[in-house]
C-alpha cells in the first residue's frame, strides 16, 4: 500500500513528505529526478519508476509532482487515482491546488493527508466527510477561532462514515432547493491535413450541483437514453435501474459532483462545428516560411462557435513569426515556440483569417515535421451528441425544488494536422 | 494568517522558543506551537528534541491539538522509544472513550507508533476495538491489525487476532469487511503460506454483497481478493461474472481495472459457445476504452494492461483501433505504448488507416517516437500481407526525406521484410545502397551489411560495399563485425573469383585481430568450412532461410497467462511476473488461470491437466542478432523437413569432419583443387588454435549444430531391458523375453527364447493379431537349427507397420502367437510408443508454431515428470536418441521451456512442451495432438526414456 508521499515542485524541492509508514528519506526521490532529468519535458516523466527498493508512482498537476513511495505490490491505477483524489481534496479545500496554498495550510494539508489514509489504506476520501472532520479554512473562520479558541476539527464521528449512502450528510437543510445539471460534451478529434475526420469521439460528462434538504431520491430520464452505452457512473447511481430502465436514480451527494461521464464512441458519427484551412510551408534553402490559417463553422446546428483559440507548437527552428489576423490577436512564445491566435466568435460572413511570414533561424535546416493546430471552441445551449434530458422527478421529500439543465459543447483534444 | 507563518522562525534559538511556548499555560499557544512543531516535521526539519513537551500537550479535550500530537508522536517514536511509553496510559485511556471518533483515533495511531514496547500496550485495547460497537472503530482496528502483523507478527498470531480479523469478513458493515479484507490480504502477501483468505462459496457471497455497498477503494480489495478465488465449475463463475460485471461502470478506474482482471480470469472457466461468453467479451471493450480518455498517468497503466489483453482476446478490442490513434500533445510514455497496441490490432481491415497514421507519426520531432513508428511500419508490412507493398513504398518514402534516424529505422525493418517476403521487394536494393553512407548505428549497419550480402549476385558492387565498411573493421561494434564477416563469405561463395582477397583478409581481421571469442569462433568455423569442404560451406552459408514469423515481442503464453491474473498490479505494468522484481520475493504464489472446463472432451479424459492453463498460442520472435551461432547457419529452426536427405547428411559429415579433424585439417593447407577454390590454395592461419577448440566430445557435437537426426540416431532409441513375455510354465517349456527397440528407422521386436523344456523345439513362427498402428513381422521368424533343451537363442525380428490396423486398448498393446512344434502359444505385450517415432518427425518451426495454435486446447494432456535431474540440453539430445525433436528451446524466469514435435508411423504429429524446473528434477509435459488418445502413451515413452 502507499508508504509515502512526496511533493516536489518544478524546480525539485521536495516541500512537504508524509510518511504512513515507517519514514523513507527523502533521498528516494533522486530515481525520480535522474528520471525526470532524462524526460527532458515534465509531462513526460514516467508515472511508474522503479528503484532498487521500492516503486514510484507519480502524477504531475498543477505544476506539482505528487510522488508516492511503494513497497510492496500494489495495483498502479489505486495509487494514482488516489493521488487524484489528494491534489482534488486541495483543489477543493484551498480553492486551488498550488505550492503556495498547500505551504499556507500545511497543517490542513498534513491533517487531511493523515484522515485520507491510514496506514497506506484510504480512509476517507468522500469531501463531504472530509469536511465534516476538518473544516475547511476561511478568512471567519480563522477570526472566529482566534476569539473563541475553538478548533477547526469536527468532534464527532461524521454521519454519512458508515451508512450506505456515504457521499451524503444526514442533516441537508437549505431554504431554496435547487438542482441543477450541466451537460457538457467535449470533442475529442483528430483531422487530418485534407480536413477529413481520422478520429473522433465525445467525452461527455453531467456535473451536478444539488442543494435539496433531507434525503431526496431522485430520477433523471432522457430523451435518447441508447446514446449512452459507455458510461461511467457516481457510486450513488443505482445500476440495476439502468439496466432495466435506462432511467438514473439515484440519492444525490450534497452541493457539487460529478453525475456520470460517458462516451459516444467513435462508431457514431460525430458532428465537427469548424473546419480549419491552413497553409504551413517552408521553403527549401532559405530561412522563412508561409503561415495562412482560416477558421469557419460547419455543423453547428445553428449556434454560434464562440471562444475560439487556436494553439500551435512551431518547429524548433522558428524564430518569430510576422504575421496580421483579420480578427482576434496572437502571440508568439519565442521559447516555447507556441503560437496562440485567441479569435473569439466565429461570425460566418467574415471568417477570421491569420496570415504571415515565418522567420527561421539563419542557417538552421528546413523543419521536417509538420506542426499540429489544436483549436478549443466552446458552442452554448447545444449537446453535440443531440444528448436530452427528459424529465427530473423526486421522490421522498414534499417541497418542489428549483431545477435546470445547461448544455455546453467544447474542444477536448481538438487536433487538426497539417 | 496563512500556515507559512510557521516557517518564518529560523533564528537559532527556535527549538528553545517553541519548547518555551509549548510549556506556555494558554492553550492557544500551546496549540500554535505544536502546528509550528508539526509545520518544520512536514518539510523533514528533524524537531525531535521536542519530543517530552510536545507529548505533554496530549491531554488535552481539544481534537484538532490531540490530533496534531498524534501527528507527531508517529513520526518521532521510534526514535525515542523510551519517551513514547508516556504516552501509553492515554492512548489506553482513549480507547475507551464514548466518541468512536476518539476511539478508532488512539486505536489508529497506537498502530503507528512502531515501538515494541507499546505494541505489548496496544492488545487489549486492540481486542476491544475489534469488538467495537461502532463499526466504524471496527474497521480502525482491522487495519490496525496489519500494522501490528508488520511490527510484531508472531504477537499478532499469539494473541489470536488473526482468527478475529477472519471473523470480520462476515461482519454486517461493508466497510468492515472491505477494511478486513485489506488487512488480511496484506499479511497474506507477507505470509503467503498462511492461507488467511481461504475463500469458499459461501464467503465469496458475502464478498460479492459487500461489493456493492462499500467504497470504491474497499471494491478494489475485495475484487482482487475475488480475483485470487477458484470457482468449482462454469456456472459458478459466471454467475460471480455477473455481479462483478456492473463494476465496469464505476467511476474509479482502479474499480473498474480490478474488475476487469476477475473478468478476464472467469472468463477463463466459461465455454466459448455460452451466449453469456460473447456478451461479457462486449461488455469488456467501452470500459476499456474510456480508462484512456482519462489523464496521461492512468492512461499509461491502462494502456500496459491493454497490451496483455489484446494479447490474450484480441476480440475484445478489434474495433476499437481509433482510439488508440495518438495526439500530438501525449505524453511520449503513452504514444510509445498506443502504437505497440496498434501494432497488435492491424488487421487487413484496418490496415489502410493504420498505415496512413503511421506514416504521419514517422514526421513528428520525437526520435523514439519516430523510430518507433518506422518500425511499426516494418511490423505491418510483416503482419498483414496485402499490406507489404503498401508499407515498402511508404519506407522508401521516408528514405527519401533522408533524415537519418528514419533511414536508419526504415533499413532496419526493410531487411526484415526481405526475409519475410524473399525475392519480391529486392528492388529497392539501389535506393537502400544509395543511403549506405549515412548509417552509423550498429543495428542499421549491420542490416544493411546482411542485405549486400544476401544480395551479392545482385549489386554489381558489393564488394566494393562490403571492402568499404572493413576498413574500419576494428572500430565496429561486434554485431557489425559478424555482421560483416558473414555476408562478405557469402560473397566469396556467389562470386569466388573476384572476392578471394577479401575474404582472407576479413577471416584474418576476425581471428588473428579480434579480441572478441564469438568473432573469431565464427572466423575459425568459416575458415575451416571453407578449406574442408566448400561444397558443404556453400549449403550452410546459403542455406535456405526459414521464415520469420508474423507476430513480434510476443509474450510467452505461459507467462501471459501468469500476468493476466495481475492485470492492474505493478506486475501488468512491467509485463513480469512480481517473483521478479518484488522485493525479497518472500515466496510469491505463482497465479495461474482456472483451466476451462465445460467442453465433454476434457471431462472425459481421465488424463485432463489437473492445473495450469493450457497455452493458447506460441511466441514466436524474430531471432535477434544476439542469436549468434544459429544465424551462422542460418540452421537454428532446423534444415527444412521435406528437404533432400543427401544435403542434410552432407552437412552432417562436413561437421563432423571440421571439428572432429581439429587442429589437422584447420592446418592443411591444400584443399586439393576444389572448384569453388580456383585452385589457388587456401592459406590457413599460422597462429595454434586456442585448446578449447580441440576436438570436442561428440555428444557436444551434435548438441552444438542441432542438426535433425545428428548422433543420436546412430546409437538408437532408447532399448528397455527385456523381459519374460511368454513364462515357460504357460508355454511347455518354452520362455519367450524381448523387447522393442528402433535402429536408424527399422523397428525390431528382439527376442532372446529359452527351451526350459526337455525336449528339442523346431518349425518355430509368429503371427501378430491386428494391432493399433498395424505392427506386423516384416520377416519370417528364422531359427535356423532347433532348439536343444536349456539352449538359448537370441534373434531379433525386424518388424514393420503395414499390418492391419485395429484399435487395441490399451492402446500399445500387442498380441502376439508363436507356434513351434509343440504347440501354439499366445502372449501379449505393450510395446513402448517411442519405437514408432520416425526419423523425420522435425517438425518445422513455423509449422510447430500454425499447428500448436490449430489444435484446439481440448486436445491437449499435461503431465508431471518426477525425479529427473537433468538439464535442459540432456533432455534434448536424450530425446533425439528416440526421435523426439526439439524444436526450440527458451528460457522463461529460469525455467527452460523446450518444444518438441514427434512423429507416429501413422503419420500422427505430436507436439510437446517440456518445462523444465530448475532445482526441483522434474518436468510438466503439455502434449498436443489431434488424436489426444495417444497422449498418455507418449507421455509414457517420454518418462521411460528421461529415466534411462
Amino acid at each position: 500500500m502507499i508508504h509515502s508521499l512526496f511533493l516536489i515542485n518544478c524546480s525539485g524541492d521536495i516541500f512537504l513528505e508524509k510518511h504512513w509508514k515507517s519514514v523513507v528519506s527523502q533521498s528516494v526521490c533522486d530515481y525520480f529526478f535522474e528520471a525526470q532529468e532524462k524526460a527532458a519535458d515534465v509531462e513526460n516523466v514516467p508515472p511508474v519508476i522503479s528503484t532498487p527498493h521500492h516503486y514510484l508512482i507519480s502524477i504531475y498537476r498543477e505544476k506539482i509532482f505528487f510522488v508516492s513511495v511503494i513497497q510492496t505490490e500494489v495495483p498502479p491505477l489505486f495509487v494514482i487515482e488516489f493521488l487524484h483524489r489528494v491534489a482534488d481534496t486541495f483543489q477543493d479545500y484551498f480553492g486551488e491546488c498550488s505550492e503556495t496554498a498547500i505551504k499556507d495550510n500545511m497543517v490542513i494539508v498534513y491533517e487531511l493527508l493523515e484522515e485520507m489514509l491510514d496506514n497506506g489504506f484510504p480512509l476517507a476520501t468522500e469531501s463531504n466527510i472530509l469536511k465534516e472532520l476538518i473544516k475547511p479554512p476561511t478568512i471567519l473562520r480563522s477570526v472566529v477561532n482566534s476569539i473563541t479558541g475553538s478548533s477547526n476539527m469536527g468532534e464527532t464521528l461524521p454521519t454519512g462514515q458508515l451508512s450506505n449512502i456515504p457521499w451524503r450528510r444526514a442533516v441537508v437543510k437549505y431554504t431554496n432547493n435547487e438542482a441543477y445539471f450541466d451537460v457538457i460534451e467535449e470533442i475529442d478529434a483528430i483531422i487530418d491535413k485534407s480536413g477529413s475526420t481520422v478520429f473522433a469521439e465525445i467525452q461527455g460528462v453531467i456535473d451536478s450541483c444539488i442543494k435539496l434538504s433531507g434525503m431526496p431520491d431522485l430520477s433523471l430520464s432522457f430523451m435518447n437514453p441508447r446514446l449512452l452505452d459507455d458510461v461511467s457512473f457516481h457510486p450513488c447511481i443505482r445500476f440495476k435501474r439502468w439496466e432495466s430502465e435506462r432511467v438514473l436514480s439515484f440519492i444525490p451527494p450534497d452541493g457539487n459532483f460529478r453525475l456520470i461521464s460517458y462516451r459516444v464512441s467513435s462508431q457514431n458519427l460525430v458532428a465537427i462545428p469548424v473546419y480549419v484551412k491552413h497553409i504551413i510551408s517552408f521553403k527549401e534553402n532559405s530561412s522563412s516560411g508561409r503561415f495562412d490559417v482560416t477558421i469557419g463553422p460547419k455543423q453547428n446546428m445553428g449556434k454560434t462557435v464562440e471562444g475560439v483559440i487556436v494553439t500551435v507548437h512551431m518547429p524548433k527552428a522558428v524564430l518569430n513569426m510576422n504575421l496580421t489576423s483579420t480578427q482576434g490577436s496572437y502571440t508568439f512564445d519565442p521559447v516555447l515556440k507556441v503560437l496562440t491566435w485567441d479569435i473569439g466568435k466565429i461570425t460566418p460572413q467574415k471568417l477570421p483569417n491569420l496570415k504571415g511570414i515565418v522567420n527561421l533561424q539563419s542557417g538552421a535546416p528546413k523543419p521536417e515535421e509538420n506542426p499540429s493546430l489544436n483549436v478549443q471552441f466552446k458552442i452554448q445551449q447545444l449537446a453535440i451528441s443531440g444528448l436530452k434530458v427528459n424529465r427530473l422527478d423526486m421522490f421522498g421529500e414534499k417541497y418542489k425544488p428549483f431545477k435546470g439543465v445547461k448544455y455546453i459543447t467544447k474542444a477536448g483534444k481538438f487536433q487538426v494536422r497539417t | 494568517m496563512t500556515d507559512s507563518k510557521y516557517f518564518t522562525t529560523t533564528k537559532k534559538g527556535e527549538i528553545f522558543e517553541l519548547k518555551a511556548e509549548l510549556n506556555s499555560d494558554k492553550k492557544e499557544k500551546k496549540k500554535e506551537a505544536v502546528k509550528k512543531v508539526i509545520a518544520s516535521m512536514t518539510v523533514g526539519k528533524d524537531v525531535s528534541a521536542l519530543f517530552p513537551d510536545v507529548v505533554n500537550c496530549m491531554q488535552t479535550d481539544n481534537l484538532e491539538l490531540k490530533k496534531l500530537v498524534y501527528l507527531y508522536l508517529m513520526n518521532y517514536a521510534k526514535s525515542q522509544p523510551d519517551m513514547a511509553i508516556m504516552a501509553v496510559n492515554t492512548f489506553v485511556k482513549d480507547c475507551e472513550d464514548p466518541n468512536p471518533l476518539i476511539r478508532a483515533l488512539a486505536v489508529r495511531t497506537m498502530g503507528c507508533i512502531r515501538v515494541d514496547k507499546i505494541t505489548e500496550y496496544l492488545c487489549e485495547p486492540l481486542r476491544k476495538c475489534l469488538k467495537d460497537e461502532d463499526p466504524y472503530v471496527r474497521k480502525t482496528a482491522a487495519v490496525c491489525v496489519a500494522k501490528l502483523h508488520d511490527i510484531n507478527a508472531q504477537l499478532v498470531e499469539d494473541q489470536g487476532f488473526l482468527d478475529t480479523l477472519k471473523d470480520l469478513i462476515s461482519d454486517s458493515n461493508p466497510m468492515v469487511v472491505a477494511n478486513a479484507v485489506a488487512a488480511l490480504s496484506e499479511i497474506a502477501e507477507s505470509h503467503p503460506s498462511s492461507n488467511l483468505l481461504d475463500l469458499n462459496p459461501q464467503s465469496i457471497n458475502k464478498l460479492l454483497t459487500a461489493l456493492n455497498e462499500c467504497t470504491e477503494w474497499g471494491q478494489i480489495f475485495i475484487l482482487d481478493c475475488l480475483a485470487n478465488y477458484m470457482p468449482k465449475d462454469d456456472r459458478e463463475a459466471q454467475s460471480i461474472c455477473e455481479r462483478v460485471t456492473p463494476r465496469l461502470s464505476h467511476a474509479n478506474s482502479a474499480v473498474v481495472l480490478s474488475a476487469v482482471k476477475v473478468l478476464m480470469k472467469f472468463m477463463e472457466m466459461l465455454s466459448r459457445d455460452l451466449d453469456y461468453y460473447g456478451t461479457l467479451l462486449k461488455k469488456l471493450a467501452p470500459p476499456l476504452v474510456t480508462l484512456l480518455s482519462a489523464e496521461p498517468e492512468l492512461q499509461y497503466v491502462a494502456l500496459r494492461n491493454i497490451n496483455l489483453i489484446v494479447q490474450k482476446r484480441p476480440e475484445i478490442l478489434k474495433h476499437e483501433m481509433k482510439v488508440f490513434f495518438v495526439k500530438y500533445n501525449d505524453p511520449i510514455y503513452v504514444k510509445l505504448e498506443k502504437l505497440d497496441i496498434m501494432i497488435r490490432l492491424a488487421s487487413q481491415a484496418n490496415i489502410a488507416q493504420v498505415l496512413a497514421e503511421l506514416k504521419e507519426y514517422a514526421t513528428e520531432v520525437d526520435v523514439d517516437f519516430v523510430r518507433k513508428a518506422v518500425r511499426a511500419i516494418g511490423r505491418c508490412a510483416i503482419k498483414v500481407e496485402q499490406s507489404a507493398e503498401r508499407c515498402v513504398s511508404t519506407l522508401l518514402d521516408l528514405i527519401q526525406t533522408k533524415v537519418n534516424y528514419v533511414v536508419q529505422e526504415a533499413i532496419v525493418v526493410i531487411k526484415d521484410i526481405f526475409r519475410k517476403y524473399p525475392n519480391k521487394y529486392e528492388s529497392v536494393i539501389a535506393t537502400l545502397c544509395e543511403n549506405l553512407d549515412s548509417l552509423d548505428e550498429p543495428e542499421a549497419r549491420a542490416a544493411m551489411i546482411w542485405i549486400v550480402g544476401e544480395y551479392a549476385e545482385r549489386i554489381d558492387n558489393a564488394d566494393e560495399l562490403l571492402e568499404s565498411f572493413l576498413e574500419g573493421f576494428h572500430d565496429e561494434s561486434t554485431q557489425v563485425q559478424l555482421q560483416l564477416l558473414t555476408a562478405i563469405v557469402k560473397l566469396f561463395l556467389k562470386k569466388p573469383t573476384e572476392t578471394q582477397e577479401l575474404v582472407q583478409q576479413v577471416l584474418s581481421l576476425a581471428t588473428q585481430d579480434s579480441d572478441n571469442p564469438d568473432l573469431r569462433d565464427r572466423g575459425y568455423i568459416y575458415w575451416r568450412l571453407l578449406s574442408t569442404d566448400p561444397v558443404a560451406a556453400k549449403e550452410v552459408v546459403l542455406a535456405e532461410k526459414p521464415l520469420i514469423s508474423e507476430e513480434t515481442d510476443l509474450i510467452e503464453p505461459t507467462l501471459l497467462d501468469e500476468l493476466i491474473c495481475y492485470i492492474g498490479t505493478l506486475a501488468s505494468v512491467y509485463h513480469k511476473p512480481p517473483s521478479a522484481f518484488v522485493e525479497g520475493s518472500r515466496g510469491i504464489v505463482h497465479k495461474s488461470l482456472p483451466p476451462r472446463t465445460g467442453s465433454s472432451e476434457s471431462a472425459e479424459s481421465p488424463d485432463a491437466a489437473p492445473s495450469g492453463a493450457p497455452p493458447s498460442e506460441q511466441p514466436a520472435v524474430i531471432p535477434t542478432q544476439g542469436d549468434l551461432l544459429g544465424d551462422l547457419l542460418n540452421l537454428d529452426l532446423g534444415p527444412p523437413v521435406s528437404g533432400p536427405p543427401v544435403a542434410t547428411s552432407s552437412v552432417q559429415m562436413g561437421a563432423v569432419d571440421l571439428l572432429g579433424g581439429g587442429l589437422d585439417s584447420l592446418l592443411r593447407s591444400d584443399v586439393g583443387g576444389s572448384p569453388a577454390m580456383g585452385g589457388t590454395g587456401f592459406t590457413a592461419p599460422s597462429t595454434v588454435m586456442p585448446a578449447n577448440l580441440g576436438p570436442p566430445p561428440s555428444g557436444g557435437l551434435g548438441d552444438l549444430f542441432d542438426l535433425a537426426g545428428g548422433v543420436g540416431t546412430l546409437s538408437g532409441s532408447h532399448v528397455a531391458p527385456k523381459t519374460v513375455w511368454l513364462p515357460a510354465m504357460k508355454a511347455k517349456g518354452l520362455e519367450i523375453s524381448g523387447t522393442f527397440s528402433r535402429q536408424v528407422g527399422a523397428i525390431s521386436m528382439d527376442l532372446l527364447l529359452t527351451n526350459k523344456a526337455l525336449q528339442v523345439m523346431s518349425d518355430f513362427a509368429i503371427q501378430f493379431n491386428r494391432n493399433s498402428f498395424g505392427l506386423a513381422p516384416a520377416a519370417p521368424l528364422q531359427i535356423h537349427a532347433p532348439l536343444a533343451p536349456n539352449q538359448t537363442v537370441e534373434i531379433s525380428l525386424p518388424l514393420n507397420t503395414v499390418g492391419s490396423v485395429m484399435k487395441m486398448d490399451p492402446l500399445n498393446n500387442l498380441q502376439v502367437a508363436v507356434k513351434n512344434n509343440i504347440d501354439v502359444f499366445y502372449f501379449s505385450t505393450l510395446y513402448p510408443l517411442h519405437i514408432l517415432f520416425v526419423e523425420d518427425g522435425k517438425m518445422e518451426r513455423q509449422m510447430f508454431l500454425a499447428t500448436w495454435k490449430d489444435i484446439p486446447n481440448e486436445n491437449e494432456a499435461q503431465f508431471q515428470i518426477k525425479d529427473c535431474p537433468l538439464s535442459a540440453d540432456a533432455v534434448s539430445s536424450k530425446l533425439q536418441g528416440s526421435n523426439i525433436f526439439t524444436v526450440a528451446k527458451r528460457n522463461v524466469e529460469g525455467q527452460d521451456m523446450l518444444y518438441q514435435s514427434l512423429k507416429l508411423t501413422n503419420g500422427i504429429w505430436v507436439l510437446a512442451e517440456l518445462r523444465i524446473q530448475p532445482g526441483s528434477a522434474g518436468f510438466t509435459l503439455s502434449l498436443k495432438c489431434r488424436a489426444p488418445e495417444v497422449s498418455h502413451y507418449v507421455y509414457q515413452a517420454y518418462e521411460t526414456i528421461l529415466k534411462n
